[in-house]
Formats: C-alpha cells, structure tokens, sequence
C-alpha cells in the first residue's frame, strides 16, 4: 500500500459511506475514472504546446526623451514565426533607434484578454502601440477611443480612426515566387499546404503560391488542409504528414511554426518555409521562406510619429519596400529555378507585373479576372474562392 | 533487509490550525519556488511579485478586470461543481461554453431589432438552453449505456468549438466584414449592461446568485442531498428509491446551461460578437476552480477571484521583461504547493519498514 491507498481512502472516505459490497470492484472503477481524468487533462496540456522563454534586454535608464513603444503579440516570441518576426523587426528597430525604449507582451489571447492588455500598455506611458494580430482589431479600436493621443497600429486588419493606422505586407508576391520553387521541384506534382483558418489573407497567399506553381508547371495541383490552429507544432506537423502520405513531395505553409518543414525534413521531401527563415529548422528540406521583415517599417513608422507626420494610413507594403521577401535559396534548388525566381521578382519590384493579372481561372474553370485586368485591392483583400489548381474548400456563407 | 517505503496515512481530524495555516505556508513556498526561477532569468523577484499582486488586486482597474476574468470562472466552476458532486465528470464546460455563446447569439443576429426586454432574457434562455442540451449529449450515453462521460464531454468540446469557427468563417460571418472571421456586431439591445465604465457586467450578478442558490440546495433541498447519496453509491441510491437515471440527466443539463451562461454572458457582455477564440480555456480552467474549492459554491466565487488574479497578474509581469512561459511557471507552481499543502493537511506522512516497524512524523 504506497501512495495509491490514500488517494483510495480519500475518495471513500469522501463519499461518507462504509461500504462492505465489492470493495475491490469500487476502487477498480474509482481507479478507471481518476487515470481517465489524468490521461484527458494531460491531453489538453499538451495541446497548448511548449513554450520557450527568451531574455530580453531592459534598459533601465530611460532618459526623457525616450520614446516608450509597445507590441502586443498572439504567440510567444519563440514561436520561430510570426511572433518571431514581429520580435525580429522590433530588435532591429531597438538597435537603430537608441531613444526608444520597448516593451511586449506575448501569448496573448484575442479574446477578452487583448483589451485589457492594450489597455495597460497605453496607460504605462506608451506612445505607440503594435497589435500585431487580426483578432486584435476591436480592442485596438476600443482602447484607441480612451486614449486620444497615443498612436495605434493594428497588422492586418481594416478599421482605422484618428490615432489608429493599419499595415500589412504584401505576402502574395514571395509567395508566388516560393511557387514556382516548389512547383519545379515536385515529381508527384501534388503540393501540400498546411494553412490555418480561411481568412482572405491566407486564401490569397494559398492562390498566389497555386499561380505560381502553375507558371511552370501546369500540371501540378495545390491540396489544402486546414488545421483551424495558427501555433501548434503538432496539429501543423501532423497535418504535414498527412499531405505527404497523400503523395504529396513538397509542402507550404500558413502557419506560424516551422512543424510541416520538420514534417518534410523526415520524410525526406522539401518545404516551402513561412514568416521567417526556416532552413535552420530543417535544413534538408527548405526550398527557401517567404518572410516577413518588420524592421524598417517599425522604425519608419516611430520617426513619424516623433516627427509629427504619421498619419492613419491602411499601409499594404510591397515587395519592393522590402516588407515582405524570399529568403535564400536551399542548396537544392537548381540554378535553372533560381533564374526563373530572380526574373519574375524583376518585374514584380519593378512594378512591370502583378500577381492577380488576369487571366485568372477559379477551381470550376471560370474566368474571374479577364485577359489584361490586375485584381483591385478591394478584392484581394476579401478573397474568398481558390484559383484554378487548388484542391481544398473554403467554408460557404 | 528492511526497505522504506512512504505512507500517507488519512488524519482523523484535521487540526484546525494547520488547516489555516498550510495553505499560507503553500502559497509562501510557491513564491519562494518562482523567485528562484525568477531570479535565474534575471529579474527581481519582489518587483515582479509587487506587481503580479499590485495590478491585479491592488488597483481599481486592475480590480476590475481581475472581475471580468474571473466572472466566466465562476459560472463554469460553478457548473462543473454541480456534475462533480454527483461524481459525473463533465470536463465539457468549455464546449458548453461555446455552445451557450453560440446560443446566445443566434437572437440577435436573426432578430437585431428585438427590444431590450425581450433580447437580453431570450438570449439567457437560448444560451443556457444550448450549453445544456450540448451536456445532454453527454447525460444520455452515460444514463442508458455508462458511457464513460470523461471522454464524451472533453471530445464534444472540441466539436463546439470547431462549430463556432465554422459559423464565423461560414454562414455567420459579418457580410459587411470583408469576409473576417467575425459575425456581425450585436446591437446594443444584447449587451448586458455594465458596471460604470468598467467591462465588468451582469454576469457577476449571474454567478453570485447561481452561488448562493446552489449552496442552499446543496445543503438544505431533498435534491441536493440525492445528488449527493448518488454520487457516494448508485447502488445505495437506487435501493433508496432515487431515480438515477432522471438525475443524471437534470444534473448534467443544468451543469451545461450554466456553462452556457458564461458563455452567453462572455459574447453579450464582454466581446460584442461571435468569434473564434472566445475562451482562453476557462472549461479547463473551472476544474482546477472546483477542486480547490471542495465544491463549495461559496469558496468558488473567492477561488474564481484569485485565479483571475493569477491569469491578469501573468499578463502585467510580462511588461517587466518576464517571459510569458515564467508567468505560467509561476500560476503552476502556486498551484502545485497549494495541492500539495492541502494533502498535507488531510494526511500525515508516515515512514514504515517492510517488518511493519513505523516511524511517524
């Protein structure tokens, strides 16, 4: 009798009742109930993932004409994704703006939460505030309206007022050209794409790798799985096995961990990374990244506020801004590829060409945008059909 | 050669003293514990905990939103207490949570010119309805064939939660919302209204008086006192003439609709509209609630607070530079200490060689 009896002894004594009737046969079933219980909680422990803590550096000096700014993000900065990208441009902004002075606050939930948190922040004394997710755009509005002089910025949403300004970059032109990588790559012709939830964002991303994997190679389609998750390294990982045991050779992503590369990286096919560099997760198999870089816009963003000219623009950075980029190419990808990439990108930075020229087909073959049109931005930013090629649904309203 | 081995074995009575004070000692040692995690990150732990505390409970704000974190609590909490007392292990609250949100919603999405009158009681009635009947999904394989309501209630929290990520990215998706995962606004006819110009609402009412009404049944209704005898023994119960299959189902619908109440309370009061990510797991988190409070409805609204306290605290350290990761180290190890001195109360440790010498301590 160790350490089971008294938690036997606690449960019948609990229950008030001396029972002499199979005893042995209760404590089986108590038994049963309290492993069940256990294995059930340690199932939704695990689904919250592992987090990794990192040290920032503080600067506990702050002279006065320290400007304090503030980020707000959705996952931990560890994420090796899209949180890590914020946390990257604000590191970079932070080392070319020694006046500023920074603060974050991590994992935070976009429900009741984010309200509260931007709250504080703005009352601590932060002039400027990035809420770098799109569930965060009514509590950005929210607070923005009890404190009229501190400057807002929401990534990727589409309300602004008089202190809140909106930026988002231009994801759809790298991820073309990671399409045409992966499509020149895969011998299956089945790519996989892990994504997260079906928001116009990731559909246009998803349509715009499609196209650019068509661009040469015709015959390969585009298989969607939806994990309806943006950070969890299992549900994205399994979700990637899924798609190669599909038959699937090369895999993309929309999702804020490096788990589908990892995912292709055993199984000895490629990837196709997302948000930062993810080669250094699985070297193997990155093709190369499509990726955010903040950096430059943070800080442009701060000296126009220190300098009064900031004003509440809907910023949609392009390529050429340096916004959004593909990241070095894998020892994989073959010079033949890597010429095809750098000549699109041309014209793309160049502003020769855009993605959403027609013409464009969508998944029943009909003509959405005709021969000659370049999709309006009113309609990209609202995408909500796939393209031709795409093998996946989006939910009907 | 004579081994060792550990035994805890049950005191007859707790000593009064200890149970008050072991669970200070608890707390002291869970923060003793963090402020050497603390102070191995680099940070200084006294600062961090003066505002863990500071800006949770010490300022009208912070007050106010610990209030709004722990309202969902307390109603979850409450409404797995009442499961857990008849020893039903309904860990479903969080998906009766969403299906009461979802509830909730359909009447002022449907009919956003209703009244106040009639807009605010037909959601409570239409938010409990659903997280109730969500539980009887759960009540009906348990009652007629003992389904196991562990595995039933956790998997069906994963389908009510999936359902409201399809209605906002589907049919429910606000049309004037550049097809954002967001369903239209409610108008303010649904919004229960709050308390000054603090997000704390009505809610609180709620779980105050579902509170005090379940303490009264709990100790002075012929209900209350089955649910109890059904939870020591069906056997015992049945040979006493208690329906329990009938039982099972009330006990399991009320549990839900009360969870659905949080749920209504959380998109009426609180966020405004349908959305995914509604609850950061307070179905989860209302077990951990009821456990430590031993059922009492009482003891729960007080447990609610201070782990709302917890969560809000865990957010404010972060502006200290204290990664969210340590934030959540630190709510686990209170916990763990607290769990650990509530044992300690209950039992002592006994150490026994196998001749069956004892040595007590």
């Amino acid at each position: 009798m160790l350490l089971e009896s008294w938690f036997c002894t606690e449960i019948l004594e609990e229950n008030g009742i001396k029972e002499e009737e199979s005893l042995g046969m209760r404590l089986k079933h108590k038994w049963t109930v309290l492993v069940t219980l256990l294995v059930s909680l340690l199932l939704i422990i695990s689904g919250c993932g592992t987090k990794t803590a990192e040290t920032k550096s503080q600067q506990p000096e702050a002279s006065k004409e320290k400007i304090k700014v503030a980020f707000v993000y959705v996952g931990p900065v560890g994420d090796a994704g899209w949180s890590a990208s914020h946390d990257e441009g604000r590191k970079y902004m932070v080392e070319k703006m020694p006046n500023v002075e920074t603060s974050i606050v991590e994992s935070v939930p976009e429900g009741a939460d984010a309200e509260r948190v931007i709250t504080q922040l703005a009352e601590k004394g932060n002039k400027i505030i990035f809420t770098t997710s799109f569930g965060y755009m009514d509590p950005t509005i929210n607070v923005a309206k009890k404190f009229p002089d501190v400057v807002f910025m929401h990534c990727s949403g589409y309300k602004t007022a008089d202190n809140v300004g909106t930026y988002f970059g231009r994801m759809y032109q790298p991820r073309y050209l990671t399409g045409i990588v992966a499509g020149k790559q895969t011998k299956t012709n089945l790519i996989g794409y892990v994504a997260a939830f079906p928001t116009p964002e990731v559909v246009r991303g998803i349509n715009a790798f499609t196209l650019g994997v068509r661009s040469v190679n015709p015959e390969a389609k585009v298989k969607v799985v939806w994990t309806n998750t943006w950070y969890d390294p299992v549900a994205e990982k399994d979700a990637g096995k899924s798609l190669l045991a599909a038959g699937a050779d090369v895999l993309a992503q929309h999702q804020d961990t490096p788990g589908p590369m990892q995912a292709a990286q055993d199984a000895g096919k490629f990837g196709v990374g997302y948000d930062s560099d993810m080669s250094k997760m699985a070297p193997k198999a990155v093709l190369t990244s499509a990726v955010w870089n903040w950096g430059p816009f943070y800080v442009k963003t701060v000296k126009a506020v220190q300098d009064k000219t900031w004003k509440n623009d809907q910023y949609w950075g392009p390529m050429s801004d340096g916004i959004v980029d593909v990241s070095s190419f894998g020892p994989m990808v073959s010079e033949d590829t890597k010429k095809l990439v750098a000549e699109s990108k041309a014209k793309i930075l160049a502003k020769q060409w855009d993605v959403f020229t027609g013409p464009i087909k969508n998944q029943a073959g009909e003509v959405k945008v005709p021969a000659g049109q370049v999709m309006p931005d009113k309609d990209m930013l609202q995408f909500n059909w796939f393209v031709q090629g795409v093998d996946g649904t989006i939910p009907k309203s | 050669m004579n081994r060792l081995t550990v035994k805890l074995e049950k005191r007859l009575t707790p000593s009064p003293v200890m149970a008050f004070i072991i669970p200070f000692i608890s707390v002291i040692l869970a923060l003793l514990l963090g402020a050497i995690f603390l102070s191995l990150t680099g940070q200084k732990p006294l600062d961090v905990y003066a505002t863990m505390f500071g800006e949770t409970l010490g300022s009208k704000y912070g007050l106010t939103e610990t209030m709004v974190k722990a309202i969902p609590l307390m109603l979850t909490s409450l409404g797995v207490s009442l499961a857990f007392k008849m020893q039903l292990w309904n860990i479903g609250a969080e998906g009766q949570l969403y299906m009461g949100a979802f509830g909730a919603s359909w009447l002022p999405l449907t009919f956003p010119t209703l009244p106040i009158y009639l807009m605010l009681p037909g959601m409570i009635l239409l938010g409990m309805a659903a997280g109730g009947l969500w539980a009887l999904l759960t009540a009906l394989p348990r009652a007629i064939w003992k389904v196991n309501e562990i595995i039933t209630s956790l998997m069906l929290n994963y389908v009510a939660i999936l359902w409201v990520d399809y209605l906002v990215y589907g049919p429910w998706k606000d049309p004037k919302g550049s097809n954002f995962p967001l369903s239209a606004p409610f108008p303010d006819a649904a919004r229960l209204p709050g308390l000054g110009n603090s997000r704390i609402h009505a809610g609180l009412i709620f779980a105050v008086l579902l509170a005090i009404i379940l303490a009264v049944v709990f100790k002075y209704s012929r209900w209350g006192y089955s649910i109890k005898v059904i939870g020591s023994s069906e056997r015992a119960a049945s040979y006493a003439g208690m329906n329990i299959k009938r039982n099972i189902f009330w006990v399991m619908f009320i549990s839900g609709a009360i969870s659905g109440l949080a749920g209504m309370a959380e998109v009426s009061g609180i966020i405004g509209k349908l959305q995914h990510g509604l609850s950061p797991g307070y179905g989860y988190t209302a077990i951990i609630v009821a456990w430590l409070s031993k059922l009492n409805p009482l003891t729960i609204i007080i447990v609610s607070v201070l782990f709302g306290a917890l969560q809000v605290g865990g957010y404010s350290v972060q502006l200290m530079g204290v990664p969210a990761a340590v934030a959540t180290m630190l709510q686990g190890a209170i916990l763990f200490f607290v769990l650990g001195g509530d044992i300690l109360t209950n039992y002592r440790v006994i150490l026994a060689s196998r001749k069956g010498e004892e040595v007590r301590h």
